[in-house]
């Protein structure tokens, strides 16, 4: 299920302004690989031209190539919802659909692209809310709205939302940093399990919380501002964590920089 | 430079800090309005310039100096201050609340003497100025159909314009919609209702009439409110589309879910209570003009059933022509014509909120 993803000198521009650089980077499947650096080097903006949401900015624009199994995901015959469908996005503020509620939050990719059956969505938010260990506390209350939850546990709602659609990547943009560190760790713990099915690329910005959860680590940074993101390292978490290659590398894991 | 440096030490504070403050006793703000009502009231009657409302303005500014002077002399002068912003802001909201109050109150005392059944249920048909009958069941059915062909035309329009212009619009074609909507928004209800004459029922209706001549009609009064009801629905649903967040949008999209879902399950829902009310701010203006419907619609003293043929009246219109009637029976009739309006209105909004709130989940 779960797919490989090679970016190849990706490029991500805002209108004239070049966010990221040459970016390569291969993703094994079922791995988690967090991303790291400092602030505005990029991070969020590769992660989202991973599933195409970078280009729905006006003026938006991403260069080089991207593939998921070797299929490019920036070919023009290619259906972006199809590909926002197989990589699914958890963002960094929890952001359930204000109008539904929560069983409905969970539904929502599978009834806006048409699925009605009410068993079939019942059984799809059912399973998606334990996997996104959720459903003990929110069983009694699925027709409240999404709202009304805590802040972790609209993460793990938002997360529940991504998966019901059974994406095969999911990408999180610093999932943890508006919540509470009992959320924060609910939610790593979630990563593990979901990494049996799922590829997962995820945004931190705490240096634990990459050495806890991932495999692989890459390492972004700028030389100053107004210049483009470069990937500096990318190797497995332990070695970066232990012994990175690069001297950029341990100034910033050992908070001598950034 | 020594001497420089222990100058700017700071002071120590002349008394220890305390938590706690002298204040004004409860009974003082009373006693000082009443104080000044009183002056007031010497001075305004005693030199013969005024009657009661001039006591009154005069004692609220009695008022704020006293309550000014006492919280100063006790409190100090930020408590003052406080005390004196809090007493303008609460005049300022009687002010606001002030003139509505009366119109209700005037509209309710005057508009009673005819809220009977035979005024909802006959029209001014044979009525004579020596009759005290007649009603306004005609001007009902006018305003009801007119506005709502009115609102089945803005609504559609208005709200998929709004949706271009913030979902979809760029560049020029998006920049000329929004300038003329705005320059829309300035039209007189008059000048719509030219626009109409001359258009529609001049030039338009003979083509749709059997008789082959141009005539006034219903609907050419729904399409004069119709250009006066656009910019405001246009504009409200701009403003509440855009309240909307990005990363709403976002959610969706990474959710595999089209644009145009999105915009139709996740963003319209989220903005649908701003958008109903603007829509009945529109309706509300559009139920109160006269000028157009006159122009148009011609009014009329029987009931009319079609929209597309023949003169019809309004609530509005015939409030005007009842008010100027030389019958002694017509200014209660007119009274109770604009009871019947602001009520409809207020009906319909009430209506309409509660059907948008029905939409979203109870907390
Ligand atoms: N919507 C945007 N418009 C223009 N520039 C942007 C936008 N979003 C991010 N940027 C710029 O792109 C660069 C990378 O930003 P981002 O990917 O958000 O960094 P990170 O997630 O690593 O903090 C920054 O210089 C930022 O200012
Ligand atoms: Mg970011």
């Amino acid at each position: 299920m779960a797919k490989r993803i090679d970016a190849a000198n990706v490029t991500a521009y805002y209108g004239a302004f070049k966010a990221i650089e040459n970016i390569n980077i291969t993703v094994e499947p079922k791995t988690v690989t967090a991303l790291i650096g400092p602030s505005g080097c990029g991070k969020s903006t590769f992660l989202r031209s991973i599933n195409r949401m970078h280009e729905v900015l006006p003026g938006a624009r991403v260069e080089g190539s991207l593939t998921i199994d070797g299929q490019d995901i920036y070919h023009r015959d290619v259906d972006v919802t199809a590909v926002r469908r197989t990589i699914g996005m958890v963002f960094q503020r929890p952001n359930p659909f204000p109008t539904m509620s929560i069983f409905e939050n969970v539904v929502a990719g599978l009834r806006l692209n048409g699925v009605k059956k009410k068993s079939i969505l019942d059984e799809a938010a059912e399973k998606a809310l334990r996997s996104a260990n959720l459903w003990d506390e929110v069983k009694d209350r699925l027709g409240k709205p999404g709202a009304g939850l805590s802040g972790g546990q609209q993460q793990r709602l938002c997360i529940a939302r991504t998966i019901a659609v059974e994406p095969q990547v999911v990408l999180m943009d610093e999932p943890c940093s508006a919540l509470d560190p009992i959320s924060t760790l609910a939610i790593e713990d979630l990563m593990f399990q979901l990494k049996d099915k799922f590829t997962i690329i995820i945004v931190t910005h705490n240096m634990q919380q990459a050495a806890r959860v991932s495999d692989r680590t890459a390492f972004f940074s700028i030389e100053k501002t107004g210049d483009p993101g470069r990937l500096i390292e990318y190797d497995n978490t332990q070695k970066i964590f232990s012994n990175p290659s690069q001297k950029k590398t341990e100034d910033y894991i050992t908070g001598r920089f950034g | 430079m020594t001497t420089t440096l222990t100058s700017h030490r700071p002071r120590p504070p002349a008394q220890p800090p305390t938590l706690r403050a002298r204040r004004l006793p409860k009974w003082l703000p009373p006693a000082v309005a009443l104080g000044a009502l009183l002056v007031a009231a010497a001075i305004v009657y005693g030199a013969g310039i005024g009657g009661p409302v001039l006591v009154v303005v005069v004692g609220a500014l009695l008022y704020l100096v006293g309550l000014f002077a006492a919280a100063n002399a006790v409190e100090g002068r930020r408590s003052a201050r406080n005390r004196t912003w809090s007493a303008l802001i609460h005049s300022a909201f009687v002010l606001a609340v002030l003139p509505l109050a009366s119109v209700v109150w005037t509209l309710v005392t005057k508009g009673l003497e005819r809220f009977d059944v035979n005024f909802f249920l006959t029209s001014m048909n044979n009525i004579g100025a020596r009759d005290p009958q007649g009603g306004a069941y005609h001007a009902i059915v006018g305003t009801l159909i007119q506005v709502g062909i009115a609102a089945l035309i803005t609504i559609p329009i208005g709200i998929l314009c709004a949706i271009y212009v913030v979902e979809y619009g760029r560049g020029r074609f998006a920049f000329a919609i929004r300038f003329f909507v705005d320059v829309m928004t300035g039209i007189p209800s008059i000048v719509s209702g030219l626009f109409v004459l001359a258009f529609w029922v001049l030039v338009v209706s003979p083509y749709f009439s059997s008789t082959g001549r141009p005539g006034f009609s219903g609907f050419a009064a729904a399409l004069a409110l119709s250009v006066l009801m656009l910019p405001t629905v246009v504009r409200s649903t701009e403003e509440m589309l855009r309240l909307v967040p990005a990363p709403l949008r976002e959610g969706a999209y990474a959710l595999g879910v089209p644009k145009w879902k999105t915009i139709l399950r996740v963003v319209l829902p989220t903005a649908l209570p701003g958008i109903v009310t603007g829509v009945m701010l529109a309706i509300a203006r559009a139920a109160g003009e006269t000028a157009p419907v006159l122009l148009v619609a011609g009014g009329g003293a029987a009931i009319n059933f079609n929209p597309f043929e023949n003169n019809q009246s309004s609530l509005a219109l015939f409030v005007y022509q009842q008010a100027g009637d030389a019958s002694r029976y017509a200014p209660a009739r007119a009274w109770t014509a604009a009871l019947t309006l602001v009520a409809l209105v207020l009906v319909l909004t009430v209506a309409a909120k509660l059907l948008a709130r029905r939409n979203r989940l109870g907390r």
